[in-house]
């Protein structure tokens, strides 16, 4: 198991812990040690640093799109291709039911090991991946489903073939058409949100973040490297761009954070899919009980007023 | 004593009376052709030797499509806050004073509405020359502000893009500005009214995946760079180089995400043949 460096000490204590279950039965010590590696986990994610939720949200263990499908449908229909060009590995979609209601899912989707990593591009999409997506909220606002987008990427795809197909307006167009789809869209960043390759399949009624999350314009370390002209103030970049669920919340740009398991989502995945699931179905009901036509005004009129970040002088 | 006070605060300098283009008398293309700068500048700041488009501002574009350079700028004094108290090696405050006091412009793009051959027209254009053209909350806002001008005056949207992108100091506020500026182009899309997208000299990032790409003419002017991913970025990705025009109007056209390709010499003509025949 690949652990972060601030995460070291907690799994040192619980191999021990391991151990000393195997070799002892004394409960006093078993469960002293239980309590000192609780207390250990609450101190060092009390004061995690922006730099180490990303660390987090990029973590090997962490749950990814599919991961969350598997939890929280009862069944679900894999849908495939753009219809134009290919499929793209990196977003995933489909057909689901939560609760018995139909759902349409879909998310960017990293690999865990090498060879899935370079099925997936990283989660990197390419424009067919994001025409995929466009197709699959077409087809859930057809048949009146609503939709539910799960965000982490590292960024959309900076490749050639990418560039040819056009990247940008594939992420253009998704972006305006969720603005007016009909139906109810839920976002959730459940890793990476990196610029348009987030937004991409990120705009909705309402937007939640994992506790663990970040979301900004740009990646720590490519902003590290354009702004300080290296990668290594990737931590520097990462306080300066404010990118953590917590900021979001914060700046007013997310309606609510989902909070983890101690020690992270990757830690009990069972744990956090629940919560998810739970955090769907409550922002489900209050949207369905919402007018089509409020919805999508509401939406529209939500994404068109970040009415700050700038002021008019007098004159 | 007003030796060493400023009696009047600011600059005083009418945006209109700036100068954005150098001043010495010949221009070098970069074909290698040495111009009289004058002939470039009556040649709507195309060489004439070489058809060079010269990277120019919003002064300029005003000049070569207004009406007698008549047009009346909305929301100029719009400025930008430093919201997230942005630092790098400089402070984000210190970047946006340095940038007005260099450009003479409050911000990377301004608005103004004005006749065009006679036609109504609002043109949003932006200005590389400030901080690269990057888009945070206030080219957000001039554009949602251009737009509610033309749903309310029923009048036609030309957005003129140069730019690197979103504006990295304003993190997530200046992402959100791809969403806010394709919400509003949504509106004026309803509603029936044109909008032309030209894209020139570069335009990339943020801004190509948002607003530049939702026209209902994305047109561009010649060798432009037009691209989501920099140059840069991709050739680091991939490990290789990069094909011969890569990335340029041409090569946009050719694989289908441009409408045409337009001379700046004929751009005031051929936009008021096209709004004509939408009328």
């Amino acid at each position: 198991m690949s652990a972060l460096d601030f995460e070291k000490p907690i799994i040192k204590l619980e191999k021990e812990l391991e151990k000393l279950k195997q070799n002892s039965q004394n409960t006093v010590i078993i469960q002293k040690l239980t309590l000192e590696i609780d207390n250990l986990k609450k101190e060092i994610f009390k004061n995690l640093t922006r730099w180490q939720r990303v660390q987090l949200a990029r973590h090997p263990q962490r749950p990814y799109t599919l991961n969350y499908i598997e939890k929280i449908t009862e069944d679900f229909i894999a849908i495939y291709g753009d219809r134009l060009f290919g499929d793209d590995k990196a977003i995933v979609g489909g057909l689901g039911t939560i609760q018995g209601k139909t759902v349409m899912i879909i998310g960017h989707q990293k690999g865990r090991n090498i060879n899935e990593r370079k099925k997936r591009n990283f989660g990197m999409p390419n424009p067919e991946g994001y025409r995929k997506a466009l197709r699959l909220m077409k087809l859930a606002e057809k048949f009146n489903k609503p939709i539910v987008t799960l965000i982490d990427t590292p960024g959309a795809f900076p490749g050639i073939e990418a560039e040819e197909r056009g990247q940008a307006e594939a992420i253009a167009k998704n972006i305006q058409t969720m603005c007016s789809l009909k139906v109810p869209v839920i976002n959730i960043v459940i890793g990476e949100g990196a610029s348009g390759g987030a937004l991409g399949i990120g705009v909705g009624d309402r937007m939640l973040m994992l506790e663990n999350t970040w979301y900004s314009v740009i990646a720590p370390e490519s902003c590290s490297a354009i702004l300080w002209k290296g990668w290594e103030y990737k931590e520097q970049a990462a306080e300066s761009l404010k990118l953590t669920a917590q900021d979001m919340l914060a700046q007013k740009m997310i309606d609510e954070i989902i909070p983890e398991p101690l020690g992270g989502a990757h830690r009990n995945i069972d744990a956090i899919a629940l919560t998810v699931k739970k955090k769907i179905i409550q922002y489900l009901q209050e949207l369905e009980n919402m007018d089509v036509a409020e919805r999508v005004f509401k939406r529209i009129k939500k994404w068109s007023c970040f009415d700050h970040g700038f002021l008019y002088p007098e004159k | 004593m007003a030796w060493f006070l400023r009696q009047k605060k600011g600059i005083l300098t009418d945006t209109k009376n700036k100068k954005n283009v150098p001043d010495g008398l010949f221009y070098k293309t970069p074909k290698g052709n040495i111009v009289y700068i004058k002939d470039i500048i009556d040649n709507a700041y195309v060489c004439p030797e070489d058809g060079y488009h010269m990277r120019i501002g919003s002064q300029e574009y005003f000049k070569i499509l207004f009406d007698m350079n008549t047009y009346t700028a909305i929301h100029d004094t719009c400025a930008a806050k430093d919201l997230l108290h942005f630092t790098d090696k400089k402070t984000y405050s210190s970047r946006l004073a340095l940038a007005k006091k260099k450009t003479g412009l409050q911000e990377a793009i301004r608005t103004a509405h004005g006749k065009m051959n006679g036609l109504d027209i609002m043109i949003a254009c932006m200005d590389f020359s400030f901080i690269g053209g990057s888009m945070g909350t206030v080219v957000g806002e001039k554009i949602a502000k251009a737009v509610d001008f033309c749903l309310q005056k029923q009048m036609p949207l030309l957005i003129i893009s140069k730019s690197g992108g979103a504006r990295m100091m304003e993190g997530s506020f200046s992402l959100m500005q791809m969403a806010k500026t394709a919400a509003k182009l949504l509106l004026l899309s309803q509603a029936k009214i044109p909008y032309i997208s030209l894209m020139t000299d570069p335009t990339t990032g943020g801004v190509t995946a948002s607003f530049a790409m939702l026209g209902d003419f994305n047109i561009a002017e010649p060798d432009a760079l037009i691209g989501f991913a920099g140059p840069r970025v991709i050739k680091e990705t991939i490990g290789c180089e990069l094909p011969k025009g890569f990335q340029k109007s041409e090569f946009l056209l050719e694989k289908g995400f441009l409408d045409f390709i337009v001379d700046r010499r004929y751009l005031k003509t051929k936009l008021t043949t096209l709004l004509k025949m939408l009328q």
